[in-house]
């Protein structure tokens, strides 16, 4: 997502000279083609993410589009307030991007760890947050981010991380959720790159013989709440999949949709529970522990299913 | 009955007051901010009265900005960090044309435009919102980088508190700003050397402070914040700073609340709203010194 990010981001740098990207002295590597493109229109801020964020609001306010790059909580909950009044506030035309949300430094401790981002910039009057599920919709919202006024959070994955989408998103519209498989018995739901677990997930229950309807958002605030009704309406338990607390966000976002609706349908959140990531390991391995790899998702899934036809079986 | 503007403006007796003359308009701030607390029972005029001098300084000599036009691309841009002395603000913007001096009796008030901390929503001529200390100068350092970017000659100002520089995202930007040559980039310190519940000194002092700028690469200047001459030199010394490849900042020593004797150097007057004998006395040193 990470090396998709960058070769959308130098597409829109190249057909918007307002657009302006400031690091927090992260990138190395990754930020090297837009420093030989556009030289004049790359800052470090240096390891001081609260006034690189104001001083973005700054730059945004003499008429820039300012990205803001940084990885894990360093872009979002260190500068949160100077998210809030600074860029939030002012309207200020700020894009916040995470690279490394949920686990992706999993092995460099729970400091790295962004698992309460989502909940919490989500909150924040004005934030649009995007939530690509892998590299393709990286694309495809990348875009929409720059004619998005105002302030937008954009959280990513890693790079190199397989793709969920065997084919380019082509014609996203702003702010839909996308079905990647289509399904009869349950419904998996994503934010962010969980989503390739999903897939193996469906995959899996598809061996099983259970058909299983993949669905991710790309965008999570405003949520598709049409989306999220029509599969209320459809399926009698949908699953939510984050990579982050289940406390407010993917999750919640999806329960506060259906409970104001009223919709006779379970909601079940797979997600960090209110705990911290205290174990050490990599990716994979902290997605199995905390029960959000593909294997943990079927057998959530299974679990249901039988639920559903022991019922079934005591009341015909 | 007497409306707001007639009552601040009765020391004047029927003339109006010349809002273009720096020691009339610190005078003006001195009133309505008194009169502003008393009827809001609102705080902070102990820094209202501090931060008199610079901000009618700036207003009535400095700032290139026009009442009829608050958002001429050209203005110099002026963040006032310290947003808890934003009655300041309104009442140097009122005084000088940018919006009716009436308002300013709906200060605090509900369903008002004029918050206790300095609001850009729907105030003409206020550019950034603040009241968390620490978030105007890294503000002000972006609008600086964007004038640079597009060549522009405009300048910004940023009015800082001593007590705010407790905060670590000033000295972030301290260090952004000199390594950016934010030359354009001109920084107010209304250095009342008193904070929120004790001196400077006593809580995490700032001495040697001028030094310290200079240790982070800024052009630093100490002078009387309130004479209005000398502010009007130190600005001048800071404006001609533009092509040294170093902001600038002044140091700007002032009392807090001062021009009133009982308030001054008292931290009770960081919080305290006059009312009552207290009210009365205040008006009647602050009509006593009439410019």
């Amino acid at each position: 997502m990470r090396d998709a990010f960058v070769r959308a981001l130098l597409r829109e740098m190249a057909r918007d000279e307002r657009i302006v990207l400031v690091t927090g002295d992260l990138g190395f590597g990754v930020l090297r083609p837009v420093k030989e493109q556009f030289p004049d229109r790359l800052l470090n801020a240096g390891i001081a993410e609260q006034s690189m964020v104001g001083l973005a609001a700054g730059l945004a306010a003499t008429g820039r589009k300012v990205v803001v790059y940084s990885i894990g909580n360093f872009p979002t909950l260190r500068p949160l307030e100077q998210i809030r009044n600074d860029c939030a506030y002012h309207g200020a035309d700020v894009k916040i991007v995470c690279v490394g949300g949920g686990f992706v430094y999993g092995s460099l401790g729970m400091s790295h760890h962004a698992t309460e981002d989502m909940a919490v910039l989500r909150a924040i009057p004005g934030v649009t947050c995007f939530t690509p599920g892998d590299p393709a919709e990286t694309e495809a919202v990348v875009p929409a981010m720059f004619q998005t006024p105002g302030t937008c959070y954009l959280r990513l994955g890693r790079g190199n991380e397989p793709h969920a989408h065997e084919e380019p998103v082509p014609d996203w519209r702003f702010p839909k959720a996308i079905r990647l498989r289509e399904g009869r018995d349950i419904a998996l739901l994503s934010a962010g790159g969980i989503l390739v677990e999903l897939k193996r997930a469906a995959e899996k229950l598809a061996e099983a013989g259970v058909s299983a309807e993949v669905v991710s958002f790309p965008c999570l605030k405003p949520l598709d709440r049409e989306a999220v009704l029509s599969l209320a309406g459809r399926f009698t338990d949908l699953i939510t999949v984050e990579e982050h607390t289940i406390l407010g966000g993917f999750g919640g976002a999806v329960c506060e949709v259906i409970a104001e609706a009223g919709c006779p349908c379970r909601v079940h959140r797979l997600g960090l529970k209110d705990e911290f990531s205290a174990v050490v390991g990599n990716q994979a391995y902290l997605r199995h522990l905390y029960g959000i790899d593909g294997e943990a998702i079927a057998e959530k899934a299974m679990a249901l299913i039988n639920e559903k036809r022991t019922d079934a079986g005591r009341n015909p | 009955m007497e409306s707001y503007e007639a009552r601040v403006h009765s020391a004047f007796g029927g003339r109006t007051p010349d809002a273009g003359d720096p020691r009339v308009l610190a005078w003006l701030i001195r009133r309505n901010g008194l009169e502003m607390a008393h009827l809001s029972r609102g705080s902070h005029i102990g820094s209202v009265f501090s931060v008199a001098e610079i901000i009618a300084v700036l207003y009535a000599r400095v700032l290139r900005v026009d009442p009829a036009a608050p958002k001429m691309p050209d203005r110099d841009r002026l963040i006032l960090s310290k947003g808890h002395a934003g009655s300041a603000v309104y009442a140097a913007l009122a005084e000088t044309g940018f919006f009716p001096v009436e308002e300013l009796s709906t200060h605090y008030a509900n369903g008002s435009r004029l918050s206790g901390h300095v609001s850009h929503k729907g105030v003409p001529g206020v550019e950034v919102s603040t009241g968390s200390l620490g978030h105007g100068l890294a503000v002000g350092a972006g609008m600086a980088l964007g004038a640079r970017m597009d060549s522009e000659a405009w300048r910004t100002f940023v009015v800082l508190g001593d007590g705010e520089c407790d905060e670590g995202a000033v000295w972030e930007t301290a260090l952004q700003a000199a390594q950016f040559r934010l030359d354009r980039l001109i920084a107010v310190v209304d250095y009342n050397h008193m904070q929120s519940l004790d001196f400077v000194k006593n809580t995490l002092a700032l001495e040697p402070f001028e030094s310290k700028w200079r240790d982070f690469g800024w052009n630093a200047l100490s002078c009387d914040g309130h004479d209005v001459n000398g502010l009007e030199k130190a600005f001048a010394w800071a404006e001609g700073n533009a092509g040294t490849g170093r902001p600038s900042v002044i140091l700007a020593n002032t009392v807090k609340g001062k021009g009133v004797s009982f308030m001054e150097n008292d931290i009770l007057w960081h919080y305290r709203t006059p009312q009552g004998e207290e009210y009365e006395a205040a008006l009647r040193e602050l009509e006593a010194q009439r410019p």
